[in-house]
C-alpha cells in the first residue's frame, strides 16, 4: 500500500521485522534500512569565523543555482552529498560562526535527508501529533492537557468510567491505554455512532474493546427519567433504521476503524504519519461507496445482515443502559465540542460519591457558567478552573534557552470530586441562588474557604 | 480501600481524606475507637466513619460537617507528610504520559523522597507492573516502605536503600520506563540504560537548575539516547468570580443610564446573581488566576533508549 507522508511517498513491505525506533531512508518508491547512527560527516571543516560583521546578504553567496541543486536531486545522488555540495559552495560559510554553521548543516539536512523513523503508538505520539497536524479534530486539546485530565481522572485499570468525547476517539484511546484492559469504559456518543478514527491507530489488542461500549447521548434523558425501558425501545428499532440511513458514514467509520484495528494488531505496524490517517479516511470513503452500491445488488441478504446487527446493536444497548443505571461509575471524563454544562450536569448521575471527573473546554467561559451551575446542584466539591502552559527548550552547550515558540492554547479544565448530594438541597436547588447570597452560620465558614 | 482500586465502604485500617472545605483537608487512618479533632468538632472513627460510603457527609461533635473522601494518589501528594520537596500533579501527569507509562509497565524511580509520584507511578502501572524505586536516604526509605504497606500496594513496589548513582538500581534490562529526580542525574544515566530493557524505553529527569539539565542531556547523548527533549509545564489555576464594574457618570441625563449599550442589567446573563444589580454597574463571571501561583518546578528531559 503506497503511503504519502511529508511530499514523499513509500511502501510500508520493507519495515516489517524490524524493531520500533529503526530510522529508514527513503529511495524512489520502497524503503531501505540505513543504520541507526550516521557517522558524524561535518568535523573536517573546523574553520569558522566569530563574528557576522562581515557578512552581507547579497543573495549570491551559494553558487548553486536552483537547477543546479535540482539536477543533483533529479540524479538520485544521496541528500547526504548534496549538503556536502551545498556547504563547499557557499562563499560565507567558512566566515559563519560556529554556532551558525551548525545551524546551516541542520537546516540544510533538515530538507534534503529524508529520513523516517517508524514508532510503536501511545497516547504521548499520537496526541502530540494529532495537536501538531489536525488541532481541529479534538478540539485543540493540547497533549499536556489530556495528560492533566488522566491523572486528575484517576484512570487506572479496573475503573468503570464514563467517558464523552468528541476528539475523534483520541482521549478514549487515551484512557483505554491506561486500563489496560481491566475494567469497563462507556463512550457516551452524539450521532448515529461513537467516532474512534484515533482509537484505532492504537492498535489495541482485541479483548480491550470486550469491555467497551457505547451509549448514545440522546437517550441520556429517558434513562434518567426512568422512560428509558419501557417507552423508547420498542420504537428503537425504526428509530436505528432513520439513523442508520441518515449517517450512514460514520456507522461506516467505526465498523470500519474497528477492522483497522484488528489489521493494525496483526501487522504490527504502526505510523507515527497523520497522512497514514487520511489514507485511511480515503479507504473509508471508498468503503462507503462500497457498501451503498452493494445495498442495491444484494438487497435481501443486506436486510437480513441489517436486521442482525440491529439486534445486536440493541441488545448492547440494553446491556450498556444496566451499566449507566447502578449509578456507580467510577469518573466522568468530559471533552467535547458540545456546552458543558448539561453535559455535566446529567452525566454526573451516573456517577458513585467521591470519585473525580474532569471536562475539558476550548474556552474558559462555557467552564465559568459550569462551575456556578455545578455549586448550585451540589454534591461535589474541590472544583477547580485551571489551565496548563507548557514550554520547551532548547538544551545545547552555551545555547540553551526556551524554544522560540510555544502553543498559544491547550484549553481549560474543570475536575473535582463527587460526593453524596443532600437530599435537601437537591430539592431547594432553586433557592440556592438566595442561599448563596446570605448562607446560614455554618455554611458560611465553609463558604468563607471556598472563596 | 486501596490506593489502585477504588472501595465503596470505609473499613477498619483505611487512609481516608477529611475534606473540610476548599484546599482544606488532611489524611486519618481509620482505626476502631480513635478520634479525630478537626474545627467542626470531633469525628469517632467507629460510628462515624466505619462501614459510612466514601464521599458521605460525616457531622461532628459541633454539629459542623465535613466529607469522608476516597484516597487517591492526587488527593495524597496534597496531604501526604513532606519528608523532601516533592513532585506535585501537574508534572507528575506529563511524566507520566511521556515516559508511555500504563498497566503492566515496570517503572525504575530514583529518589523515592516522599513518595508523591511513587503512588501515581504505582496506581497507572498496577496491577501487572512493578516499580523498583531507590532512596540512598535509609530513614526516608524505611517510611516509604510503610506506607506502601499501609495503602495496600507494597506488592507493587520494591524499596531499595542505596545510592543510585554509585549502585544503580538493583536491576537490569526490565524496565520500560526510568525516572530520576536526584541532584545530579548525568551521574546515574549509565545505570538508568543498563535499567531499561534491551529492546529500549523511556526515561525522564527532573532537575530544577538548567546547568543540571544541560550536564543530563550530555550524558543521555553520550549515551545513545534519541529523542531528547526538555519541557516545563507550569500550572495556572483560576478563581470564578462575579465581578462587577462601575460605569463611569459621563454626565448623561439619568433617564438614559439604563439604556446604555451594555447589556448589563439583562437578568438572563448566564444566571449570574444580578439580583441586586445597582444602576450603572457591569457585571460578569471571570476566571481570575490566583494572586501567586507556582512559577517554576523544575524542568523535565525526556529521552528514548532503541
Amino acid at each position: 500500500r503506497k503511503i504519502i507522508f511529508e511530499k514523499q511517498w513509500f511502501y510500508l513491505d520493507n519495515a516489517i521485522g524490524h524493531i520500533y525506533g529503526t530510522t529508514f531512508e527513503v529511495t524512489s518508491g520502497g524503503n531501505l534500512q540505513p543504520k541507526q547512527e550516521m557517522e558524524e560527516a561535518a568535523t573536517e571543516t573546523k574553520e569558522a569565523g566569530t563574528d557576522n560583521r562581515n557578512i552581507v546578504d547579497d543573495g549570491k553567496s551559494q553558487k548553486l543555482t536552483h537547477d543546479d541543486i535540482k539536477a543533483l536531486k533529479d540524479k538520485g545522488i544521496k541528500g547526504q552529498e548534496i549538503v556536502q555540495q551545498l556547504i563547499e559552495n557557499s562563499t560565507t560559510f567558512r566566515d559563519k560562526t560556529e554556532f551558525a554553521q551548525d545551524k546551516y548543516i541542520k537546516k540544510k539536512k533538515k530538507k534534503y535527508e529524508a529520513v523516517i523513523t517508524i514508532l510503536r503508538p501511545s497516547t504521548r505520539i499520537l496526541s502530540t501529533m494529532y495537536y501538531a497536524r489536525e488541532p481541529g479534530k479534538i478540539n485543540h486539546l493540547r497533549y499536556d492537557t489530556l495528560a492533566q485530565m488522566l491523572t486528575l481522572g484517576n484512570i487506572h485499570a479496573g475503573n468503570k468510567m464514563i467517558v464523552m468525547e468528541t476528539c475523534a476517539g483520541l482521549v478514549l484511546g487515551a484512557v483505554m491505554e491506561r486500563m489496560g484492559g481491566y475494567g469497563s469504559i462507556i463512550q457516551m456518543y452524539p450521532g448515529g455512532g461513537p467516532v474512534r478514527a484515533a482509537t484505532s491507530c492504537f492498535g489495541f489488542p482485541k479483548p480491550f474493546f470486550n469491555n467497551l461500549h457505547e451509549f448514545p447521548l440522546s437517550k441520556v434523558d429517558s434513562l434518567l427519567s426512568g422512560t428509558f425501558s419501557t417507552e423508547s425501545l420498542p420504537s428503537e428499532p425504526e428509530d436505528n433504521a432513520l439513523v442508520e440511513e441518515e449517517s450512514n458514514g460514520s456507522i461506516d467509520d467505526k465498523q470500519a476503524s474497528l477492522q483497522e484495528t484488528e489489521e493494525e494488531s496483526t501487522t504490527e505496524t504502526a505510523m507515527e504519519s497523520n497522512q497514514t490517517e487520511e489514507q485511511e479516511t480515503m479507504d473509508i470513503n471508498a468503503e462507503d461507496i462500497g457498501f451503498k452500491e452493494n445495498q442495491g445488488k444484494e438487497n435481501k441478504e443486506n436486510v437480513r445482515e441489517k436486521q442482525r446487527k440491529q439486534q445486536e446493536r440493541r441488545k448492547k444497548l440494553i446491556e450498556t443502559a444496566a451499566l449507566l443505571r447502578e449509578k456507580n461509575a467510577d469518573g466522568l471524563i468530559v471533552a467535547s465540542k458540545f456546552h458543558p454544562t448539561p453535559l455535566l450536569l446529567s452525566l454526573l448521575e451516573f456517577v458513585a460519591p467521591s470519585r473525580p471527573f474532569v471536562v475539558y473546554c476550548q474556552y474558559k467561559e462555557p467552564l465559568l457558567e459550569c462551575y456556578t451551575k455545578l455549586r448550585e446542584r451540589g454534591g461535589v466539591i474541590n472544583l477547580k478552573l485551571s489551565e496548563t502552559w507548557l514550554r520547551s527548550y532548547q538544551v545545547l552547550p552555551d545555547r540553551s534557552h526556551p524554544k522560540l515558540t510555544m502553543s498559544g492554547g491547550g484549553g481549560y479544565l474543570l475536575s473535582g470530586i463527587t460526593v453524596v448530594l443532600d437530599k435537601s438541597k437537591s430539592d431547594s436547588s432553586s433557592l440556592e441562588a438566595l442561599k448563596m447570597e446570605e448562607p446560614s452560620s455554618k455554611k458560611r465558614k465553609v463558604q468563607d474557604l471556598h472563596c | 480501600m486501596s490506593f489502585v482500586e477504588y472501595g465503596d465502604t470505609i473499613k477498619d485500617g483505611d487512609t481516608a481524606i477529611v475534606f473540610l472545605g476548599h484546599e482544606s483537608m488532611f489524611p486519618v487512618k481509620v482505626q476502631h475507637g480513635t478520634v479525630t479533632q478537626t474545627k467542626y468538632g470531633v469525628i469517632r472513627h467507629s460510628t462515624d466513619l466505619i462501614g459510612k460510603k466514601y464521599g458521605s457527609k460525616v457531622t461532628c461533635s459541633k454539629g459542623g460537617w465535613v466529607f469522608i473522601l476516597h484516597p487517591t494518589p492526587e488527593l495524597w501528594t496534597m496531604n501526604l507528610p513532606h519528608r523532601t520537596q516533592i513532585l506535585y500533579s501537574t508534572d507528575i501527569s506529563i511524566i507520566t504520559m511521556m515516559l508511555e507509562l500504563k498497566p503492566g509497565s515496570i517503572v525504575c524511580e530514583s529518589g523515592t523522597g516522599s513518595g508523591s509520584l511513587s503512588h501515581a507511578l504505582i496506581r497507572t502501572v498496577a496491577p501487572t507492573g512493578h516499580l523498583y524505586t531507590v532512596e540512598f536516604h535509609q530513614q526516608r526509605a524505611e517510611k516509604a516502605r510503610e506506607e506502601f504497606r499501609e495503602h495496600g500496594v507494597e506488592h507493587l513496589v520494591t524499596v531499595t536503600n542505596q545510592d543510585v548513582c554509585k549502585n544503580g538500581f538493583g536491576v537490569s534490562n526490565v524496565a520500560d520506563a526510568v525516572f530520576l529526580d536526584i541532584p545530579s542525574p548525568w551521574e546515574a544515566i549509565g545505570h538508568a540504560k543498563s535499567a531499561l530493557k534491551a529492546e529500549g524505553g523511556r526515561i525522564c529527569s527532573f532537575s530544577p537548575c538548567i546547568e543540571q539539565v544541560q550536564r543530563t542531556c550530555l550524558a543521555m547523548e553520550e549515551h545513545g539516547f534519541t529523542e531528547i527533549n526538555t519541557l516545563e509545564i507550569l500550572l495556572r489555576v483560576y478563581n470564578v468570580r462575579t465581578i462587577s464594574l462601575q460605569i463611569p457618570d459621563l454626565g448623561k441625563a439619568s433617564e438614559d443610564s439604563s439604556s446604555i449599550g451594555f447589556d448589563s442589567s439583562n437578568p438572563s446573563n448566564q444566571g449570574s446573581p444580578c439580583t441586586n444589580l445597582q444602576q450603572g454597574t457591569v457585571q460578569f463571571k471571570s476566571g481570575v488566576p490566583l494572586r501567586e501561583m507556582v512559577g517554576h518546578t523544575g524542568y523535565l528531559t525526556f529521552a528514548t533508549k532503541s
